[in-house]
């Protein structure tokens, strides 16, 4: 394994994809809008929702439809902190696997699209690089890019969920042992599985558009959590998040390895 | 001079029902500058894919520096140097950093990278502006830091598909120098895909002509002429006021000619099978009392060779 030129690969397929606005914007803006803001809007509410009366019940309403799991979690705390734990650390914690499926795609879709679109992987095939090494570098760079974002946007979400829910928790609350392994379990996973799909889908796309717009579908997975999650079929412990995490890697596993199945020079090139 | 370093035996490529390479079978020697022609998706592009292991072929053998290419593909391709057709070159760095990442995958010395890099930016003429995106690099500049970048592991078999298209005069005359120098003076081997038939009888020692994946000449340029050359073009001078007479006398001068005379701009010009009727058209002429005062046969080229070729093919279907 030649990892000098793989991580030549990885460092220009960075660079490049710094460049294009595509990239960026949703890889900036989809973290900020999500961690930087919302922490502070859902602080906001219960001292809002108390001023009409009513609306406080109806959350006490929805958080007793929860699974008893969750309701002993929150039962040490009054009502107002019971409503920004459930938002800020449950209801938040699908959304959080957004980032790594989403930047990874991203990047994935410049890096193995968008590198045959502007016509630049003929030249690297004739390199002495072979099919598996590079097949890696491209996962490395989407993949690290992903995590790097995911762990800042983390790092953000501690700042902000603590300082804009301080007024009524009075208290450092976030994170706690399921956000922990989330973001350094889960979340990898959920790059992979986006990483992968978009591996996938590459291999058939025109180019970085088409690629992203079609792969897209993988944030479903994560629509389905949140509602299973906002309907009290299941909440997000510890252990669920855990397995969740597994059932992602396994199912990464496969998606690498049909994807370094049809990640061969041969096929490559004859599609260029 | 006299082993060979590209070795292809019966080579077929089809996609789907067409047949891009076609029973190829061809040689060539180290230091060489081979040429290799023909018309748009005659299979040349395929040629040097399979060549370089990048392209699995269905059928016939081939080795490269004695290696497999699709066995051996890297350390085939860590001495090979290639040239694509567009210029693969990522418009979103910049020149120098094109550079610097193909260093790091060919594996050169990191000591050596910084003036090896400069030294070809230089040599390109393009150390002014190293250091900026290539987004704003003409097509000429972006052709010349391709070629850059093929020579930067200095490989010892360069396969270049049309190094000078999109070039100006000046910068090709300066890419054909290089390519004749690299194979005279560094002894390295150049497969050369061109369409430009001037510059390729110019520079190389032998020559292939395909025809649909087929192999339909090889040879040197000079016996490509002598072999398929069947008609050639003089200009005969003679006396301002004989001229009507002469016209008339080489208007049934047939088979010592192929069609009519044309006169042009007091030029007569006429076409004939071979220079070895040259005496007999002469010997016509005075007996006729035409003062003849210089006669002068066309020299063939390459070109004539190929739609020679083409005609022939033309002719059969
Ligand atoms: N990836 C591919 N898929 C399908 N057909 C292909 C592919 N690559 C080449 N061909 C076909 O193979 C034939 C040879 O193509 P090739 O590119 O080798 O020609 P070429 O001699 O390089 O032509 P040009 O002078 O236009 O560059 C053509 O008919 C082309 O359509
Ligand atoms: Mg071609």
């Amino acid at each position: 394994m030649n990892w000098r030129a793989i991580f030549a690969i990885v460092r220009k397929d960075l660079k490049i994809v710094l460049q294009n606005k595509g990239v960026l914007i949703p890889t900036i803006m989809v973290p900020l809008i999500l961690f930087g803001i919302i922490p502070w809007l859902s602080a906001l509410a219960p001292s809002m929702v108390n001023m009409g009366g009513t609306s406080l019940d109806e959350i006490a309403t929805l958080i007793e439809q929860m699974p008893i799991g969750l309701r002993t979690e929150l039962a040490p705390y009054t009502l107002e902190q019971q409503t920004i734990v459930f938002f800020l650390v449950y209801m938040l914690a699908p959304m959080f696997l957004i980032i790594p499926l989403m930047v990874a795609s991203v990047i994935a879709a410049d890096s193995f699209a968008g590198e045959r679109e502007r016509r630049t992987l003929e030249s690297l095939l004739y390199t002495p690089t072979s099919d598996r090494e590079l097949f890696i570098a491209k996962l490395i760079s989407s993949w690290l890019a992903a995590i790097v974002v995911a762990l800042a946007g983390f790092l953000l979400y501690i700042v902000m969920a603590n300082a804009a829910a301080w007024p009524t928790m009075g208290m450092i609350f976030f994170p706690n042992w399921m956000w922990i392994v989330l973001v350094l379990w889960v979340s990898p996973a959920a790059a992979g599985l986006g990483l992968g799909t978009m591996v996938l889908v590459s291999a058939r796309a025109q180019g970085f558009q088409d690629a992203y717009q079609t792969g897209g579908a993988v944030v479903i997975p994560v629509l389905l959590l949140m509602f299973g999650q906002l309907s009290g079929a299941m909440y997000f412990s510890t252990w669920i998040v855990f397995f969740i995490g597994l059932i992602l890697w396994v199912i990464d596993v496969a998606l690498i390895w049909f994807g370094s199945r049809i990640f061969r020079r041969g096929r490559l090139i004859a599609r260029l | 001079m006299n082993h060979s370093v590209i070795r292809v035996e019966k080579l077929t490529r089809r996609f789907g029902e067409n047949i891009a390479v076609n029973d190829l079978s061809l040689e060539v020697q180290a230091g060489e500058v081979f040429g290799f022609l023909g018309h748009n998706g005659a299979g040349k592009t395929t040629t040097v894919r399979l060549l370089n292991g990048v392209l699995e072929a269905h059928s016939g053998s081939m080795r490269v520096l004695d290696l497999d290419p699709l066995n051996d593909g890297p350390s085939l391709r860590a001495r090979t140097g290639v040239l694509t057709e567009s210029a693969s070159v990522e418009n979103r760095l910049t020149a120098r950093d094109n550079l610097l990442i193909y260093a790091d995958l060919f594996s050169l010395p990191h000591e050596k990278i910084s003036a090896r890099v400069s030294e070809l930016l230089d040599f390109f003429g393009l150390s002014k502006y190293a250091d900026e995106k290539m987004e704003a690099f003409s097509t000429g500049m972006r052709q010349r830091l391709a070629l850059a970048r093929t020579l930067l592991h200095d490989p010892e078999v360069l396969f270049l598909d049309e190094p000078t298209a999109g070039l100006d005069p000046v910068a090709a005359n300066q890419v054909n120098e290089l390519i004749a120098n690299l194979s005279e003076e560094k002894g390295r081997t150049v497969f050369l895909c061109t369409h430009n038939l001037v510059e390729a009888q110019k520079l190389c020692d032998r020559v292939a002509v395909m025809e649909h994946g087929k192999l339909a000449a090889i040879g040197t340029p000079k016996d490509l002429m002598q072999q398929y050359v069947r008609r050639l073009d003089v200009d005969i001078e003679v006396s301002p006021e004989q001229v009507d007479v002469a016209l008339n006398a080489l208007s049934s001068a047939s088979p010592l000619t192929q069609g009519l005379p044309r006169h042009v701009n007091g030029n007569l010009t006429l076409t004939i099978p071979s220079r070895d009727v040259i005496p007999a058209l002469v010997s016509l002429l005075v007996k006729k009392g035409i003062r003849v005062y210089h006669i002068a046969a066309h020299q063939p080229s390459l070109e004539d060779v190929y739609f020679a070729l083409h005609g022939e093919k033309e002719a059969v279907q």
